[in-house]
């Protein structure tokens, strides 16, 4: 039958007849998938009190602060882009809030919204140097990174700030509040991790943005020749970043009680591992939320776990290191595969 | 006699002190392929390019059905039915079929806020569209471009152009790398829209290809449009040859005797 048609590719006719778990099987999510439950099992295996409720409270405490900077860098390195900012912003903003706060300018909501806004600022720079000035965004974000860090630290002269406990304030008790549902010790913030996660997998996979988010890191020509105005596109994903990474900042400063204006180093580096771990294309064109959740999960629980049975917390870089060859290696490997069709 | 649906008159494009088109005259009908030829460098690339709105000319009048317009970008080829498809470039290939015959005019589900891709409208209208196109119905419109073959890509495009009623479809070097099947697929394509009312300008190196399927052949040499009435069914392709190198024949038959290709 497909013999007798040469130009008719069958290859359709085959990917619609794959099983489903072929189909599985080739999800750029499922290696991350199958990591993290062998992760999981292995910590399990030395340590039983790896799954105690109050490792799994502490664990997702910190989890969801870097995811959130996570979820919005998936967005972003889909469209081609990424954003060495993010883990001073991480730092900056809520130096900013407080410093706004105990100068007696503004209450802390209105410092908080200051952030934001400031934040916003920085990644409309960001994405109008990339898009305007067309230079790439490792050197636009990377002096970004700078010009940020420097400015929390010549702020606070390199000091933590004071921070109120801010106990009793809505906006505290809305991003960070905590309550227990059975054992679990819950914050607030996993909440809107999750909104969070829904909201974005749903725009890069559902909505048109996506299409288009999609579309400027796989072929911007070719968007721009439909109309699609990409420029935009990734302007907004830089704001949504930098608001991201303030935001996540603002929270982790809240449930600490602490603003340190060195807080977020490296967090760039940690956040664009775990998007990548996940299956976002490095190159942009293809992202995963869930892939990122996954990448999310399997950085945090290595660091808990390797310290819960006892490695030397200073050998954490040699097994994220090793995670993301194996992961790059499996991802191309995929990707290769899907390529040829099979 | 009726208008031509695209008329390009004394067109002329500089690149600094080099004079890519020196007032090229060039014109499509309705409902008609053209094929247009030339050595490299002859002008064709720059005279497509003005027509689909990537380089600005220098001077000179575009005027489609009677009306001239103003083309600034590719963006304003496309809004006034003109769409050009490059071989590579014109498709995302990490997006499937459905998807981009779609981008950037997704349809949107109700309710409108939500900005929500009405994907099941976008298969269908796909699936329909590559059967019109000639393609094999076996292929699922979920199919992403980076697993289709360089014909099948063609054929995406060419149905994309149909399907958004471009007036004319620009095809450069759309049989390029591609094997003896696909070709034929591809000029089976070409001659589909037109049959649909769609018109076409070919572009290829091949010119055995472009006898194919063309009703009309323009030929350029210099920046210049020197001949635009060539009928292939009446004109042999040495004859054509001739006319894109400007050789005499005397001079065509010195360079075959010295060993040189004529072209």
């Amino acid at each position: 039958m497909c013999r007798a048609q040469p130009f008719h590719s069958c290859r359709g006719l085959l990917v619609e007849n794959r099983s489903l778990i072929q189909r599985l099987i080739a999800r750029p999510e499922f290696g991350p998938f199958v990591l993290l439950v062998v992760e999981i099992a292995v910590f399990w295996g030395f340590n039983h009190d790896f799954l105690s409720p109050q490792n799994i409270s502490n664990t997702l405490a910190f989890t969801v602060e870097l995811g959130l900077i996570a979820l919005a860098m998936t967005l972003l390195m889909t469209s081609g882009e990424f954003d060495l900012s993010v883990g001073s912003l991480f730092g900056f903003s809520p130096v900013l809030m407080w410093t706004l706060f105990n100068s007696g300018l503004t209450s802390l909501e209105v410092g908080f919204v200051a952030a934001l806004l400031v934040a916003a600022f920085i990644g409309l720079v960001n994405g109008w140097f990339v898009t305007q000035l067309k230079i790439p965004s490792f050197l636009v974000t990377l002096g970004m990174l700078l010009v940020v860090r420097g400015t929390a630290l010549f702020v606070t002269d390199g000091f933590p700030q004071r921070t109120w406990s801010a106990e009793g304030s809505w906006l505290a008790e809305a991003l960070v509040g905590d309550f227990f549902i059975g054992p679990f010790r819950i914050y607030m913030s996993l909440f809107w991790f999750i909104a969070a996660a829904i909201a974005l997998g749903y725009v890069l996979t559902q909505s048109r943005t996506g299409n288009w988010i999609q579309a400027a890191g796989g072929n911007p020509s070719a968007a721009r020749a439909r109309g699609v105005n990409v420029s935009g596109v990734k302007i907004g994903l830089f704001v949504l970043s930098s608001v991201m990474a303030s935001l996540a900042g603002v929270i982790s400063s809240l449930r600490t009680s602490a603003a340190n204006p060195n807080s977020g180093t490296g967090y760039e580096l940690e956040v664009i591992a775990m998007v990548v771990i996940g299956g976002t294309a490095l190159t942009g064109g293809r992202g995963t939320i869930i892939g990122t959740v996954l990448g999310i999960l399997i950085l945090r629980v290595m660091r808990n776990g390797i310290v819960l049975i006892g490695v030397p917390g200073l050998a954490y870089n040699i097994f994220i290191g090793a995670i993301i060859l194996g992961m790059m290696a499996l991802h191309s490997w995929l990707e290769r595969r899907h390529q040829a069709g099979t | 006699m009726a208008e031509p649906l695209i008329r390009m008159q004394n067109i002329r494009k500089s690149y600094g002190r080099v004079q890519a088109l020196e007032d090229a005259n060039f014109h499509v009908n309705e409902r008609e392929i053209v094929g247009l030829l030339g050595d490299n460098g002859a002008g064709k690339s720059t005279l497509i390019k003005v027509l689909s709105g990537a380089v600005p000319l220098t001077s000179g009048d575009i005027f489609i059905r009677g009306k001239r317009v103003n083309l600034r970008s590719t963006s304003d080829a496309i809004a006034q039915g003109i769409e050009t498809i490059y071989q590579d470039s014109a498709l995302v290939t990490q997006l499937s079929i459905a998807r981009n015959l779609f981008l950037g005019r997704e349809p949107i589900k109700p309710p409108r806020f939500l900005n929500r891709m009405d994907q099941d409208a976008m298969n269908v209208v796909a699936r329909d569209l590559l059967k019109q196109v000639g393609i094999s119905k076996n292929i699922p419109p979920t199919t992403p471009i980076g697993s289709l073959s360089g014909g099948e890509r063609q054929a995406v495009a060419i149905a994309r152009a149909m399907h958004f009623d471009s007036d004319l479809i620009i095809l450069d070097e759309p049989t390029n790398n591609l094997g003896v099947a696909e070709t034929q697929g591809v000029l089976s394509f070409v001659r589909n829209a037109r049959d649909s009312g769609h018109s076409c300008i070919f572009i290829a190196h091949n010119i055995h290809h472009v006898f194919q399927v063309v009703d009309r052949i323009v030929v350029m040499r210099r920046g210049k449009v020197v001949a635009d009435d060539i009928d292939p069914k009446k004109t042999s392709v040495a004859e054509v040859e001739r006319i894109i190198t400007g050789m005499s024949d005397k001079e065509i038959r010195d360079a075959i005797a010295d060993g040189k290709p004529s072209h």
